[in-house]
């Protein structure tokens, strides 16, 4: 059961790509100290679009400025989008004070996505790190959406502090499930925390899954994807069977101008979603 | 009634595979079965380090005293993990605190026994440090991520 680039390939933007789409907020959550979740719809309902697990959107806060955001939703509530971030700079600083009812303008959804059909009958890691947890929850709303499709699923999360763990009662929920297995960790924790920690990589040798017959998807920041994707090549998970999300600098989205280039690739229009094997000799290169 | 030992436990744990049948009987002869109770005290940083731990369920935490910021959880070791090395290296001293944060079920191995046999066969002496040092050098790796802090907003 092979997965080919072409099953994740980025779709058609249906719309003209330029033009952003007014959305108006309908809810703003916070969901750490510097991580909040927006939740919109389409100011004119007959605008909205559908988007695929790992796409992401520019969103655009009037008079200050664009960036790239993933979608953080699950899928089968499109219209209705979320999107989480975390406060980086200008743009994501004027996004937090925004309220319910603003307006914020939004292009996309743009890229590739997680290959969740291309992976059907396999068992499914996820290894998110810190924020790359976003880009994958609409992968896991997917999968378990069409549970009987999959073999096992297991969700392996590290973030920096317990006070930073993202989507805490979604997770407690899906813990619940017996048909999907969580293991979160944390880089460092008061006394009083009863779980794991250590880096995500540590939890990958005892994980239970079938290295032979996994595909997995990882998020997180560059070199812990790196080492991650190292650890499940080392109990044995295919090259061509590890996805990976990774974040450039994206300004236009549909691979015009140039601002993301990585190496031979543009991230906005070749990626965000990449297969280990497409991107495996710019892993880690200084230079790109 | 026929009484199980520790062996087939012992030796089906990836950590000895590979050991000579007489290596893990000697092995076996080092070991017990202990169990810590949620909140109870494995060892303590500075009392001697005697033992190595296997966790076959359960968790332990690795901790350190931070002025101001208290007890501080650097690490766990959950089931399948080796916990201390402490007791193959001079002064044999704990350099942390270990505590069960939950029920917690392990092997304790006599440190100070196995010491004495890797002394009196090396060849047993270097297959116990082959093991260790991989402990060690995957302990230092996830040490050098998590000092990389990568999940900060680079303030």
């Amino acid at each position: 059961m092979a997965t080919t680039s072409d099953q994740f390939a980025a779709a058609p933007v249906n719309r003209e790509p330029m033009l952003p789409t007014p959305y108006r907020i309908q809810r703003v959550k916070q969901e750490t100290d510097d991580t909040f979740t927006l939740e919109l719809v389409p100011a004119d309902s007959a605008e909205g679009s559908s988007f695929a697990p790992g796409q992401f959107n520019m969103l655009y806060v009037y008079g200050v400025g664009e960036v790239p955001i993933s979608i953080s939703s699950d899928p089968s509530d499109a219209p209705l989008i979320q999107h989480t971030t975390r406060v980086v700079g200008t743009v994501t600083k004027a996004m937090r004070l925004v309220k319910r009812g603003d307006m914020l303008g939004i292009r996309g959804p743009f890229g590739t996505h997680w290959p969740v059909e291309g992976v059907v009958g396999h068992d499914v890691v996820i290894v998110a790190g810190g924020i790359g947890l976003a880009p994958l929850r609409p992968a896991l709303y997917r999968l378990m959406a069409q549970r009987e499709k999959y073999r096992k699923i297991v969700l392996l999360y590290g973030t920096r502090t317990p006070e930073d763990i993202l989507y805490r009662h979604e997770l407690e929920h899906w813990r619940g499930k017996f048909d999907l297995e969580i293991q979160v960790t944390v880089d460092r924790a008061a006394c009083t925390w009863r779980g794991n920690v250590g880096v995500v990589t540590t939890m990958i040798p005892r994980a239970p899954f079938d290295p032979s017959n996994t595909a997995a998807f990882i998020c997180g920041p560059e070199v812990m994807m790196r080492f991650t994707a190292m650890e499940l090549q080392k109990r044995g998970v295919a090259t061509e069977r590890t996805y990976l999300s990774m974040e450039r600098n994206m300004k236009c989205g549909v691979g015009l101008c140039g601002h993301c280039q990585y190496g031979p690739v543009f991230t906005c229009k070749d990626g965000p979603v990449f297969s280990y094997d497409q991107i495996v000799a710019l892993l880690g290169r200084a230079e790109v | 009634m026929t009484i199980e030992t520790l062996e087939p436990i012992i030796q089906a744990t990836p950590f000895f595979q590979g050991l000579e049948e007489r290596y893990i009987q000697l092995i076996t002869g080092c070991a017990k079965n202990v169990r810590f109770a949620e909140g109870q005290v494995v060892f303590r940083e500075g009392d001697a380090a005697d033992q190595f731990y296997l966790i076959r369920s359960g968790l332990v935490s690795v901790q350190f005293m931070i002025p101001h910021r208290g007890l501080t959880t650097i690490l766990t070791a959950s089931e399948g993990e080796i916990l201390g090395w402490s007791w193959l290296f001079p002064p044999y001293r704990w350099h942390f605190d270990a505590r069960a944060p939950q029920p917690t079920h392990a092997l304790a191995f006599d440190g100070k026994c196995l010491r004495g046999k890797c002394e009196e066969d090396h060849d047993l002496g270097y297959e116990i440090f082959k093991r260790f040092m991989q402990v060690v050098t995957e302990r230092l790796e996830s040490t050098r991520l998590q000092l990389l802090d990568l999940y900060g907003n680079n303030k």
